[in-house]
């Protein structure tokens, strides 16, 4: 419990409504999606003006108090897990306006707490596009979104939410206000912090506004779905697509398991017994959709694919997307809980990566389901399992180091896209170097010297 | 606690059932309590951890808890969207059993549900006191909506605009009907339920009407008590047993093929917590367990029912539907006790289309809670209605005369909602749509 003349304080600032200190409230912000232990904050605060969040962070920085800011809490590395020692969760849920989209220079200023989907949907209703879209895009906020770098189905073309951060504005550890970036689409004034806060989980700094980018609709997209009967085959064809120097919006792999979970949970009419299944999108100028479709039919042929379903129309194209968005769903139903790898690698070692998982899984005797962005490298082995058996947990635990660890050797990386947080702080050494480390802690010791902005995540300490 | 083994297989049970929730947070997108309130624990994810923590001790707060566990409309949104397949109804109902058990009910309530709802036949008798009296108490507010507002500040009605209770509740319209198939060869038993029964006789009436029309066999038993999921939801599971009873005596499964009702919430209770309560209301009683099966089984909305089971008429041009009579503007509610529940959506909009008079246009969001979650609305007044608005706002937008939804809870709120911002929009059920076009088949 903080003392009380300090919650007195925040509730001269953000109103007593919106500061939390029920047991029971606080219980409800110990946790995210990430499958790691809970910690119960201290308090939980509210803002719902720029102001109140700056002068929050301040009064956190003035008295010590360690700050984990949470959007939709839906983020898979435990990155808004409070901190133990008198930990204060600030909730951006309440700065949810969409400050402008400039339709004339495209781009978008957005309050922290604004729903990804919401925000596409606003940009999309004139006319421009906001890629970016995380599997979570109903409910996660923008500002989550940054702070992990998050992805999506489209990166493969589109990139990731760091491809459209053009600017920020962002609190530092006192509390006072940084501005980074600008609204145009060039910049090279001062350092790149828009870079460094990008990705920065919460730890260097507090989100105030962000500067985005958009880009114009896709005028035609044409999406197909490719049959194997072989695992290396149809990861194979995705090497053979990017060789050929054709870059689909959105190219997604699905091993047997995972389409077997899908069909029995939603009868899309996927063929069970395909070993592996690659659903392909191409989007663009209507001329150039049509021939990328051609080729890319020709050379999954070529892969040996044993059948090829080009949707006719929407209808058929939004078919062929719900079976894979439903490939999450689908797992969960199987087992209570579910642990959602991210390791990404180069993607000419798809192949090997989808045949080490089938060997992990046989180890480790676990399920393990994988689908994701063969595209970009980035795959999703989902193992499913029960926490509550512990013996199997530690197979799942080793399962995961193990999964690591063949990545690495790859020329791969730990996360594509859900970031490091606390699930996967201890395995940063591993990618990078000690010195690695020591300068990332360098940074944070000298933009947060009391370590108040989201303590022990992504380098631990 | 009046049973330590019912207690405790309850809490193993919905120990199974917690861990299936994987903290994923997408329930946060259909919540609309959520929406309004942004708080982690009134989304299913911040009760469904709440719970988790109470049984692992994490804390020891059965209090808190239950304030906000009960804090919460009901609507079942988050679990039909859950990517995990949580039975969040189901754990909320059997937690708020078990938590009543601890703490027991709060007198208010417990006068209701045992002093009255417990006892259908006092029930009535209540009701119809409280028809002759309304009228001094209350004066009408908006004719079409058909509203009323009370005539002086009352702590019980506070700024609602509410519909009065039926000068004759349909029970003493028609307290019997045994009547047998036609050329439909089906059997239908007809459950009223207190809303319509009490303030929406004419949809009763519809439904009897419509039933007739095609020929189907009417078992209307007398005396019918109230579905239970006002007792299930305040964990009072005491009196849903003796409703539950109640209704197993009064409708005998072997004398109809289907039992219909026109009120969202009761069918879902019928198909969905009677079965999940069943075992726990009864300590166990399997016997109990499967004479409710049996009547879930057969259980169905009655727009379901017509268009999948007997097949709807075709329209008659008459009036309206011509160049002469230009339909009326219609939009339809979608009641989360019928769409996320039982998914039951097209069937209602087929009934509405069957009636050339009027054209359905649809509203945005027509799926989203209207806000009235049964007796969330008396306790959270200020939330319930703010949702409300916005389903006002999306029903105005349409520019239609008229709005019809398959739950008379729905039409309750939707007419509150609409009567308070001075709209003049009907609130419609569409068996009473469709039974309009059947008179015009007669005549
Ligand atoms: C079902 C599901 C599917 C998912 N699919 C994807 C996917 O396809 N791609 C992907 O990349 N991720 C995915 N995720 C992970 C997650 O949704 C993303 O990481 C998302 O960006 C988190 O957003 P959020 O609003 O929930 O942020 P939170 O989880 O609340 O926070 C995430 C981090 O951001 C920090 N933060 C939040 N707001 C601010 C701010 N204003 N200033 C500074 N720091 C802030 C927090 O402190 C925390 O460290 C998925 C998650 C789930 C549950
Ligand atoms: S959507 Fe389902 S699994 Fe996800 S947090 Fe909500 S209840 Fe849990
Ligand atoms: S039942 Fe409705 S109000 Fe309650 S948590 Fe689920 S979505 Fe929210």
């Amino acid at each position: 419990m903080l003392n009380p003349a300090l919650i007195k304080e925040f509730k001269n600032i953000v109103g007593a409504e919106n500061v939390f200190t029920d047991d029971a409230d606080l219980l409800t912000y110990s946790y995210d999606a990430a499958v790691v232990k809970p910690v119960v904050p201290a308090l939980v605060i509210r803002p719902t003006t720029s102001e109140a969040l700056g002068r929050s962070v301040k009064v956190c920085g003035e008295n010590g108090l360690p700050v984990t800011v949470r959007g939709a809490g839906t983020n898979l590395s435990g990155g808004t897990v409070p901190t133990a020692r008198e930990g204060v969760v600030i909730l951006t849920n309440g700065l949810k306006r969409i400050l402008e989209i400039n339709e004339a220079d495209m781009y978008a200023v957005v309050q922290p707490g604004v729903v990804t989907a919401q925000f596409a949907a606003a940009a999309q209703a004139k006319g421009l596009f906001y890629p970016p879209d995380p599997g979570s895009q109903a409910v996660s906020t923008l500002g989550g979104n940054v702070a992990e770098n998050a992805g999506g189905l489209r990166g493969l073309k589109y990139g990731v939410t760091s491809d459209y951060v053009m600017g920020l504005k962002f609190f530092d550890t006192n509390g006072e206000i940084v501005k980074t970036g600008a609204k145009t689409v060039k910049c090279a004034t001062g350092y790149n912090l828009t870079g460094l806060l990008v990705g920065s989980e919460g730890t260097l700094g507090v989100f105030d506004e962000i500067t985005l980018k958009l880009i114009p609709l896709p005028a035609h997209r044409k999406a197909m779905m490719a049959v194997f009967n072989q695992i290396i085959k149809a990861s194979e064809a995705v090497a053979a697509i990017i060789a050929a120097r054709i870059i689909p919006c959105t190219l997604e792999f699905m091993d047997n398991f995972t389409i077997r979970a899908v069909e029995s949970y939603s009868r899309a009419g996927l063929p069970t017994d395909a070993a592996a299944l690659l659903l392909i999108e191409v989007d663009g100028h209507p001329a150039m959709v049509e021939e990328d479709a051609v080729k890319v039919e020709e050379i999954c042929r070529q892969q040996g694919a044993v059948d090829i379903r080009v949707a006719k129309d929407d209808a058929e194209r939004d078919k062929v997307w719900a079976a894979r968005r439903s490939a999450l769903s689908a797992l969960a139903k199987l087992k209570p809980t579910l642990v959602l790898e991210d390791a990404t690698v180069p993607r000419s070692r798809i192949p090997e990566m989808v045949q080490a998982m089938q060997d992990i899984a046989a180890k480790y005797r676990l399920e393990i389901g994988t689908f994701g962005h063969a595209g970009d490298g980035n795959l999703h082995p989902t193992i499913l399992t029960d926490k509550r058996n512990t013996e199997e947990w530690e197979r799942v635990e080793a399962a995961i180091a193990a999964i690591f660890d063949k990545a690495l050797a790859m020329g791969g990386t730990l996360s594509g896209e859900h970031g490091t947080g606390i699930a996967k702080s201890c395995f940063l050494e591993k990618e990078t170097s000690p010195a690695t480390i020591q300068y990332s802690r360098a940074v944070k010791a000298a933009l947060d010297p009391r370590n108040i902005l989201n303590p022990g995540k992504i380098i631990g300490g | 606690m009046s049973d330590m083994k019912a207690l405790a297989h309850l809490m193993k049970e919905l120990e199974d059932q917690l861990v299936v929730c994987m903290r994923c947070g997408m329930c946060q997108s259909v919540c609309p309590l959520y929406d309004q309130t942004g708080r982690e624990a009134d989304v299913a994810r911040g009760k469904l951890a709440l719970l988790d923590g109470l049984m692992h001790e994490m804390f020891k707060d059965p209090e808190g808890v239950y304030e906000r566990l009960n804090k919460c409309l009901l609507c079942g949104s988050c679990a039909a969207n859950c990517p995990s397949g949580v039975n969040v109804l189901e754990i909320f109902m059997k937690a708020r059993a078990i938590l009543t058990g601890y703490m027991d009910l709060p007198p208010a309530k417990k006068l209701v549900l045992r002093g009255m709802l417990a006892h259908p036949e006092l029930f009535d008798r209540m009701a119809e006191w409280g028809a002759r009296f309304q009228k001094v108490f209350t004066r009408p507010v908006n004719d079409v909506v058909g509203t009323s507002c009370a005539r002086v500040i009352s702590p019980l009605l506070g700024r609602r605009h509410f519909k009065n209770l039926a000068e004759t509740p349909f029970h003493k319209m028609v307290p019997v009907l045994k009547t047998r198939p036609g050329k439909s060869g089906v059997r239908a038993a007809f459950y009223v339920g207190c809303l319509i029964d009490k303030i929406f006789p004419h949809i009763a009436q519809a439904v009897v009407d419509v039933l007739t029309y095609h020929e189907v066999g009417i078992v209307l038993p007398e005396n019918q008590a109230c579905c239970g999921i006002p007792a299930v939801s305040s964990g009072d599971m005491k009196t849903f047993r003796s409703l539950l009873e109640h209704n197993l005596n009064s409708f005998n499964p072997g004398e109809f093929d289907y039992l219909v009702t026109a009120c969202a919430t009761c069918t879902s209770t019928f198909k969905e917590v009677w079965p999940a309560m069943a075992e726990a209301a009864g300590n166990g009683d399997m016997g109990l367990l499967r004479r409710v099966e049996r009547i879930a089984e057969k259980t169905m909305d009655i727009n379901a029912f017509m268009v999948n089971i007997i097949g709807l008429a075709p329209p008659v041009r008459g009036v309206g539907g011509d160049t002469e009579n230009p339909p009326e503007v219609i939009t339809y509610h979608d009641p989360c006790h019928l769409k996320k529940a039982l998914g039951v959506s097209v069937e209602p909009r087929a009934m509405i289309k069957a009636n050339p008079r009027y054209q359905l246009k649809e509203m945005a969001s027509s799926d989203w809670c209207c806000g009235m979650g049964g007796s969330f609305n008396l306790q959270y007044y200020g939330i319930s209605s703010t949702i409300g608005r916005q389903k006002r706002d999306n029903i105005v937008a349409t520019g239609c005369s008229s709005v019809a939804t398959g739950c008379p809870a729905c039409m309750l709120q939707i007419a509150d909602a609409l009567s308070r911002s001075g709209d003049r929009v009907a609130v419609r059920h569409p068996v009473e749509i469709y039974a309009e076009q059947l008179k015009r088949h007669e005549n």
